[in-house]
């Protein structure tokens, strides 16, 4: 297709065209398809951020499956964060849950979000969480506590070769992040 | 049609409202070596430091604006543009047209790069120093816990992106339009060819350059979280855009150096460059390959194996083509007539150490043990010797081969020689025993380190100091060649050189092939 | 398998006998004759085998060239042959090359898929990159992790050239991450603030720390030692002084190990219901000091990479602000948050070594209760 009479203006408005295209493909395409493929195959071991709804199947009573769990603090975030319990032992297809301890040792309400990072990343695709904390961001006042919830479901489909699962939770501080949620510390 | 034939403007003026191809190469050159002297005073600050283990000179943090600036001022301000100099210089004489496709433009791409890197430059004096987060600026550490100046470092990397853009579409535009009749694509010199995927490669992925310094710049003024965990982001997906970049940008920097080497080795031997259509052909296998092969740069990063696998096996790939470059200029050698002038000195300088670059390639592209070879000094010696002995000394010999044709003078021979000696063995005695530092531990980007690591790294700041000061001998011997050197008698200067511009007078009009040259009945390559 | 052990073992054992100025990568082989890692061995193997490969090309394209160009010169006075193609050369030299690539892939796939095998191990360690130290946490079965930083133990004055350097200049550390012999180990890699990575060459373990993210790694060592490595992602300013220092021990040697530290994780918690004495203080506060503060504060408060803390303000002001610096850290600066790495014995003991050394004498004590009722508000 012309876009000029004169070929070397024709040229120049190609490549100028190419050019831009690129730039948009960066933010249009490469970021889009980066999330899409980690969420889709659980590469980098992201976890879906939505609740998986759970199709009854059966238990897979002849596997067993150890979940660690792993809690952290990002830097600067001053929460108490643990896990009830460090590991499980689960079958695939049952539904487990546990709970996360969280408090605010500050004077402050402080908002925080929890990235869940799951090891092996090739294992996230099958890590179902039918309901966890990490699902929302977490508000809490000076001084305040809460337990936060996680509920999973293991796949039964989890490649054979696969016996331990890592959960790891990353707290972040959000609170200037909130518009509605003014905190100084 | 009147001759309108008038001698270009006199003064400033001249040089800052010019849109003569000519002129507009040669400042690019003298940007480029003043860049080149600027990077390389940085590096002799880091050599300097370590030159022993403990710490001397500076503090850490002014160590790690030394070695990204460096890093930065060499990548982007010393050789690209010197190799777009030479691009503007060559390209319209030797494919036979008076000037490149868009005259004004060509002007600005080469005017905003002295703002653009007095702007970088000047980041060394602002609070909090200048970027110190390597030229590969990996997020959050160039995001979150960037110094304040990082919002001029981006604005610098775009001025510099939107130039390369500029002229890569001057370059294509050039040689796709304004061919002299009968030059077919398969009768262009090699030169052309290599510019002309390279220039597609830089229309290509400068804007991705582009698109992720403006995620940066988002993340950082604009409270979005492309790197950023907390947000939902990744700082792995900054890896990826970036060295979706980074990769061809490397090879954007050794194809047109491929290009040079292919014009002098057969002036040289005095021998037709042996298999000119696998030579095109590699060189567009080269470019197409090196789309697909960046993450080798991130092995270690916590990749699935299926996809390190992937990127290892086309990494390797790539090692075909390179090596069929490789052994046609060898058999462009076989059973020529050679002689040694300085240009072929740095053209086999070139193919010797720039293959030994390749094979530390070839090392590193194996996944498993680059876990050992990533992020270690061995790395960084692959890289100077493909950079450095590979595209410099390729510049080099360019620098060499056509100065006399440009100015009509010669530089001395002995001179010459002199310089390629002492540049060749102070490259080594820099660059060679960094493979041995790397293999044995020690890490990239550090000021200070382990006492084992000093006999080499004492030996490894020698060659530094030797290799700088040879460039100032190269400094006096160009300027040495433009003011009082011998005049050129013989229009061809070379015995064996081939082309248009050997055609020419020397130095050539200010204005040539206004009216285009017969290309001569010849079957093509 | 076996041959190529051997011949690593005898012909580079000279030179790994020699640290200063090795020319090679770790062989996998401690100095005697010991295997330290199979996977170590093997990355070796496949590295000495590719470089032997380049080795025997170079010396065939080398050859040619140097031949052609003692040969082939016009000194010589050989008239330049004119042939510039053949096709059957030039397909046969794009062939041979792809199937010896294909001969190299081979065998670095299966060492890759060796390094990817991170299931089934025995214990599981979690590594977290911190600008600019080490933090590693034993993941306990039953919750008990023991956790600790491990921090830089070469002094400013080897560094600042004041005082001479030790054999393990750079490479050591305070409180070093020790491991079973012949365990497989599994390493959760992610990190505090910006990416690091964490590597020991001698192991062949190296990983990329991402935070907010975590990697795994694995080992199982099979020969005891003192292992050193170092941070290996630029990650600011003290990038070159976060060193890795791994102890592999006898079963027997790690269960004592693990027994002390959590018992001095009680200890340290029962040390804070109690009132320490000024010089417990300030002795502790000193240590404390030297190991997490004099590196950017300097060794005399003077400052550096951060502000002074001889006749600072804040040092010498309300005790309730110099708290929040220690304890919450400044955000937007490098002050870390510090009440999250250390217990609140040592934060006391920094803060009363802090307000009374540098000549600040202010006089006041900090109590481990003070730091507690601080945080609480």
């Amino acid at each position: 297709m012309r876009l000029s009479q004169d070929p070397t203006i024709d040229t120049v408005a190609k490549l100028g065209a190419v050019s831009v295209a690129m730039f948009a493909f960066v933010f249009v395409v490469m970021v889009p398809l980066y999330n899409v493929l980690c969420d889709a195959l659980g590469i980098n071991g992201k976890t879906s951020s939505e609740a998986y709804i759970s199709v009854s199947a059966e238990v897979d009573e002849s596997r067993s499956i150890k979940v660690q769990f792993i809690a952290t603090n990002n830097d600067g975030m001053p929460w108490a964060f643990s896990p009830q319990v460090t590991e499980m032992l689960v079958h695939p297809g049952a539904a487990n849950d546990t709970v996360f301890f969280a408090a605010n040792p500050t004077v402050n309400a402080m908002v925080a979000q929890a990235i869940p990072s799951v090891s092996p990343s090739r294992a996230a695709e099958y890590f179902h969480k039918t309901e966890c904390f990490c699902f929302e961001q977490q508000p809490l006042d000076g001084n305040g506590e809460a337990e936060m919830p996680l509920q999973f479901i293991v796949d039964q489909d989890l490649p054979a070769d696969i016996k331990t699962i890592t959960l790891s939770y990353t707290l972040f501080d959000v609170t200037s992040l909130m518009s509605d949620k003014v905190a100084s510390r | 049609m009147g001759d309108h034939h008038h001698g270009p403007a006199k003064g400033l003026s001249r040089w800052l409202y010019t849109t003569n191809h000519k002129d507009i190469g040669t400042m690019y050159l003298w940007f480029s070596f003043a860049m080149f002297l600027l990077g390389g005073a940085f590096a002799m600050v880091i050599r300097a430091e370590l030159f022993q283990p403990g710490m001397q000179l500076v503090e850490p943090g002014f160590f790690n604006q030394m070695t990204t600036l460096h890093g930065l001022v060499m990548v982007f301000g010393a050789i690209m543009p010197s190799f777009v100099g030479l691009a503007n210089w060559l390209i319209p004489m030797m494919i036979g047209a008076p000037d490149m496709a868009l005259p004004r433009m060509n002007n600005w791409s080469f005017w905003i790069l002295p703002p653009a890197f007095l702007m970088l430059a000047s980041t060394l004096l602002m609070e909090g120093g200048a970027p110190a987060f390597g030229w590969t600026f990996y997020a959050p550490l160039s995001t979150t816990y960037a110094p304040p100046s990082v919002t001029f470092f981006i604005f610098a990397i775009h001025i510099l992106g939107v130039s390369s853009i500029m002229g890569s579409i001057n370059i294509i535009a050039t040689v796709m339009n304004m061919r002299a009749p009968g030059m077919t694509y398969m009768k262009m010199p090699l030169f052309v060819w290599t510019w002309l995927i390279t220039a597609f490669l830089l229309v290509a992925v400068m804007p991705v350059l582009a698109g992720a310094v403006t995620m940066m710049l988002m993340d950082i003024h604009f409270g979005t979280s492309f790197f950023s965990a907390a947000g939902g982001g990744d700082p792995v997906l900054f890896q990826h855009i970036f060295w979706f970049f980074g990769h061809p940008e490397v090879y954007i920097i050794i194809l047109p150096a491929f290009g040079v080497i292919s014009q002098i080795i057969p002036a040289f031997s005095r021998k037709p460059l042996f298999g000119y259509a696998s030579m095109v052909y590699a060189t567009a296998a080269i470019a197409f390959l090196s789309f697909i092969v960046w993450a080798h740069h991130m092995y270690t990063v916590g990749m699935p194996v299926a996809g390190e696998l992937f990127f290892m096996y086309a990494t390797m790939l790539i090692a075909v083509p390179t090596g069929v470059k490789v052994f046609n200029w060898v058999t462009t050698m076989w059973r020529g007539a050679m002689t040694f002038e300085t240009p072929m000195l740095f053209s086999i300088g070139f193919l010797v150490l720039f293959t030994i670059g390749g094979f530390t390639g070839l090392m590193l592209s194996i996944a498993p043990a680059d876990f050992q070879y990533h992020d270690t000094y061995f790395v960084v010696a692959h890289f100077h010797y493909v950079m450095v002995a590979g595209a410099v000394f390729s510049m080099t010999a360019a620098i060499y081969f056509w100065l006399p044709k440009w100015t009509g003078r010669m530089y001395n021979e002995t001179m010459g020689k002199v310089h390629f000696w002492v540049s060749f063995i102070g490259f080594n005695i820099t660059f060679f025993p960094q493979h041995f530092v790397g293999l044995a531990g020690m890490p990239r980007r550090i000021p200070d380190y382990a006492l084992q690591f000093a006999d080499f790294n004492m030996m490894s700041s020698i060659g530094a100091f030797i290799y700088g000061a040879s460039q100032l001998l190269f400094l006096y011997n160009v300027i040495a060649a433009i003011v009082a050197g011998e005049k050129v008698s013989d229009e061809k200067v070379w015995d064996g050189a081939e082309g248009l511009e050997w055609t020419l007078p020397s130095p050539p009009p200010y204005h040539t092939f206004e009216t285009p040259p017969k290309i001569e009945e010849q079957p093509a390559h | 398998m076996l041959n190529a052990r051997a011949l690593a073992a005898t012909a580079l054992l000279p030179l790994a006998a020699n640290a200063q100025n090795q020319v090679n990568m770790s062989t996998g082989v401690s100095e005697a004759g010991a295997v330290i890692t199979d996977l170590g061995v093997e990355i070796y193997d496949l590295h000495m085998l590719i470089f032997w490969i380049c080795v025997v090309i170079g010396i065939g394209v080398f050859g040619v060239m140097l031949y052609s160009i003692y040969a082939h010169r016009k000194s010589k006075g050989v008239e330049p042959s004119q042939f510039h193609e053949h096709t059957g050369v030039e397909i046969a030299w794009t062939i041979v090359p792809f199937f010896i690539l294909i001969g190299m892939a081979v065998p670095a796939t299966s060492t890759l898929l060796e390094v990817y095998d991170n299931d089934d191990a025995e214990m599981s360690i979690l590594v977290t990159g911190y600008q600019w130290k080490w933090k590693y946490e034993y993941l306990d079965a039953d919750g008990e992790n023991v956790a600790f930083f491990s921090n830089l133990a070469t002094s400013q004055e080897q560094i600042y050239n004041t005082d001479t350097k030790g054999e393990n200049y750079l490479l050591e550390v305070d409180e070093p991450l020790v491991i079973p012999v012949d365990t497989k180990v599994r390493f959760l890699i992610t990190a505090n603030d910006v990416i690091h990575s964490w590597w020991v060459p001698e192991i062949a373990v190296k990983r990329d720390a991402i935070p907010g993210f975590i990697n795994e790694a694995w080992t199982r060592v099979l020969a005891e030692g003192v292992y050193r490595g170092q941070c290996t992602e630029l990650c600011g300013a003290y990038h070159g002084f976060m060193p890795v220092e791994v102890h592999v021990v006898g079963q027997d040697e790690f269960d004592d190990w693990m027994a002390a530290k959590k018992g001095a994780a009680a200890a340290d918690a029962a040390l804070a219901a109690t009132e320490l004495s000024v010089d417990e203080l300030m002795a502790r506060g000193e240590d404390v000091y030297n190991a997490s503060c004099l590196a950017c504060h300097g060794a005399n408060g003077e400052g550096g990479l951060g502000n002074a803390i001889a006749g600072s303000a804040i040092a010498m002001g309300g005790l309730d602000s110099h708290l929040n610096v220690i304890v919450n850290g400044v955000a937007g600066t490098a002050m870390q948050a510090f009440g999250a790495q250390l217990s609140d014995v040592d934060v006391a003991a920094v803060t009363t070594y802090q307000r009374n050394a540098f000549g600040n004498n202010t006089g006041d004590v900090v109590q481990a209760s003070d730091v507690v009722s601080y945080k609480e508000g």
